[in-house]
């Protein structure tokens, strides 16, 4: 479980985190949301202290991260796994090497033991033939599914994914979603994906963060998110078309339903 | 070991080009200044191994690799930093800078002194030959000339200052290609800049050599 306080940080004067607060459990796929510039990616950088937060605390399963000594954040980190936007794999390595790469840092695992976690994480994520590729290689859907094989080769109990979902078709990103579920709940980890597809959020999303400019605006289940009175959310879900469509028909549907139970209703009482 | 081998084995080539033609042209110019008839012509030699040992192997061989490895330094850095595998290290836990800088100042500190002796040996090699084969001396007074007043110290002069240059070239570069943000302009900008400061820098620091050293 990952914890939040009074997040705040500014660049250049300009606040771009505004007293964020927030708990993400583990088994659950937490959702960052938002639209692009609202500090989704930075709240996310602090959290895995790529950026120093100006204010606020951050705590990892109780351990304290922000302002605590090097050698323990390190050794919180070592229990991090990341899948970046642009997936950030090391172009000078294949595939095998790029998963090994933390396993041989940060682990004191044999080179078989390696190289059997490596099959593994290969197959897990649907890529066993792609081994010996280099990342160049690599379609955009390929190089995600690396990316959360490397992030989940060292046994990590925090996954973070910064828009996994983004530059990939409908499909595919919906494949990439579902095996982030799926390594989340399988592994128990602590999962906070940064996202603005709300195809992701309303399928995946078990506790989804609305935030905008800077600030938490809304915390719930994706299940609730359409029901939702925050005017700015609603402007973010509707803005597309297909969202628009899907309310109306969700409102058609229960207006509907309502004028079947009054129907229901008074039949009753004209037979009583 | 990977390091030294693609900053030395890859700048071999260029190294030996550069070297055995600025020992020719030394030799050919030296030769068309020197027409004095009281002047032995195994002057020619000698002066080709001062200007090379001196000042051509180790700074003219360091300004070409401050263009070759500080801009292929600058630019795998910078590359690294945008598309955030140095942030994939930090977040790993791994010490980035010390993971990706410091092989890179090493294996240029133990390279950089091999390619400037390499240089040196090539830049007297192509002074010989032009020399003979434009008739300018002889290969006796060109051997000659070499093996007269030798000072030793001028080769570990010289070893030392390819050191510092190694270290310069190395640590500019790689700090410009580190600290790089924005876009693929911006790794561009900071391998022109990691070239062209790290020329600067090594041009006073050959100054201060001369005159802390000699």
């Amino acid at each position: 479980m990952i914890e939040i306080h009074n997040i705040q940080k500014s660049f250049n004067g300009k606040k771009v985190l505004d007293g964020i607060d927030g708990v993400f459990e583990s088994g659950k796929m937490n959702m960052l949301l938002g639209a692009s510039g609202t500090g989704k990616s930075v709240l996310l950088k602090c959290i895995v202290g790529l950026v120093k937060p100006d204010v606020g605390s951050i705590t990892y399963d109780g351990r304290i991260f922000t302002n605590n000594k090097l050698d323990i954040k390190q050794e919180i980190r070592r229990k991090i796994g990341m899948l970046f936007q642009g997936s950030a794999l090391f172009d000078s390595m294949n595939v095998n090497e790029n998963i090994d790469f933390p396993l041989k840092m940060l682990t004191d695992m044999t080179r078989a033991e390696r190289r059997e976690r490596v099959e593994f994480c290969l197959k897990r994520v649907g890529l066993e033939q792609a081994g010996k590729l280099m990342p160049s290689e690599l379609s955009g859907g390929m190089k995600k599914r690396v990316g959360i094989a490397r992030a989940i080769a060292p046994h990590c109990t925090y996954l973070f994914c910064d828009e996994p979902n983004s530059g990939l078709d409908p499909l595919t990103a919906i494949k990439i979603d579902e095996l982030i579920k799926e390594i989340t709940e399988e592994y128990d980890i602590t999962t906070i994906v940064v996202t603005h597809d709300m195809n992701s959020v309303l399928e995946y999303g078990d506790n989804v963060m609305f935030l905008y400019q800077g600030k938490k605006l809304w915390e719930g289940h994706s299940s609730e998110i359409m029901d939702t009175k925050v005017r700015e959310l609603n402007d973010f879900i509707f803005s597309n078309r297909l969202m628009r469509d899907a309310k109306k028909v969700e409102q058609i549907e229960e207006e509907e339903q309502r004028e079947e139970d009054q129907r229901q209703e008074e039949e009753k009482n004209r037979n009583k | 070991m990977e390091e030294a081998v693609l900053i030395g084995i890859n700048s071999v080539f260029i190294v030996a080009v550069v070297s055995t033609f600025i020992g020719a042209v030394t030799c050919v110019q030296i030769s068309y200044n020197l027409n004095n008839a009281f002047i032995p012509r195994s002057t020619i030699g000698f002066m080709v191994r001062e200007m090379t040992i001196l000042e051509m192997a180790p700074t003219i061989t360091s300004i070409v690799l401050a263009g070759k490895v500080g801009s292929n330094i600058a630019g795998g850095l910078g590359t690294m930093r945008i598309t955030e595998q140095v942030d994939a290290l930090e977040v790993m836990g791994i010490n980035s800078a010390s993971y990706l800088v410091l092989p890179k100042m090493l294996a240029s500190i133990l390279v950089f002194p091999m390619l400037v002796i390499i240089a040196m040996f090539l830049s007297i090699l192509g002074g010989y030959v032009a020399g003979t084969l434009t008739g300018a001396l002889s290969g006796q007074e060109y051997i000659t000339g070499l093996r007269s007043s030798f000072i030793g110290f001028n080769i570990t002069f010289a070893l030392i200052k390819s050191v510092v240059f190694a270290f310069i070239i190395s640590s500019i570069s790689s700090y410009k290609g580190y600290f790089t943000t924005g876009g693929a302009l911006e790794v561009g900008e900071s391998s022109t800049n990691a070239v062209t400061n790290s020329v600067i820098a090594l041009l006073i620091a050959d100054y201060v050599c001369a005159q802390v050293l000699l």
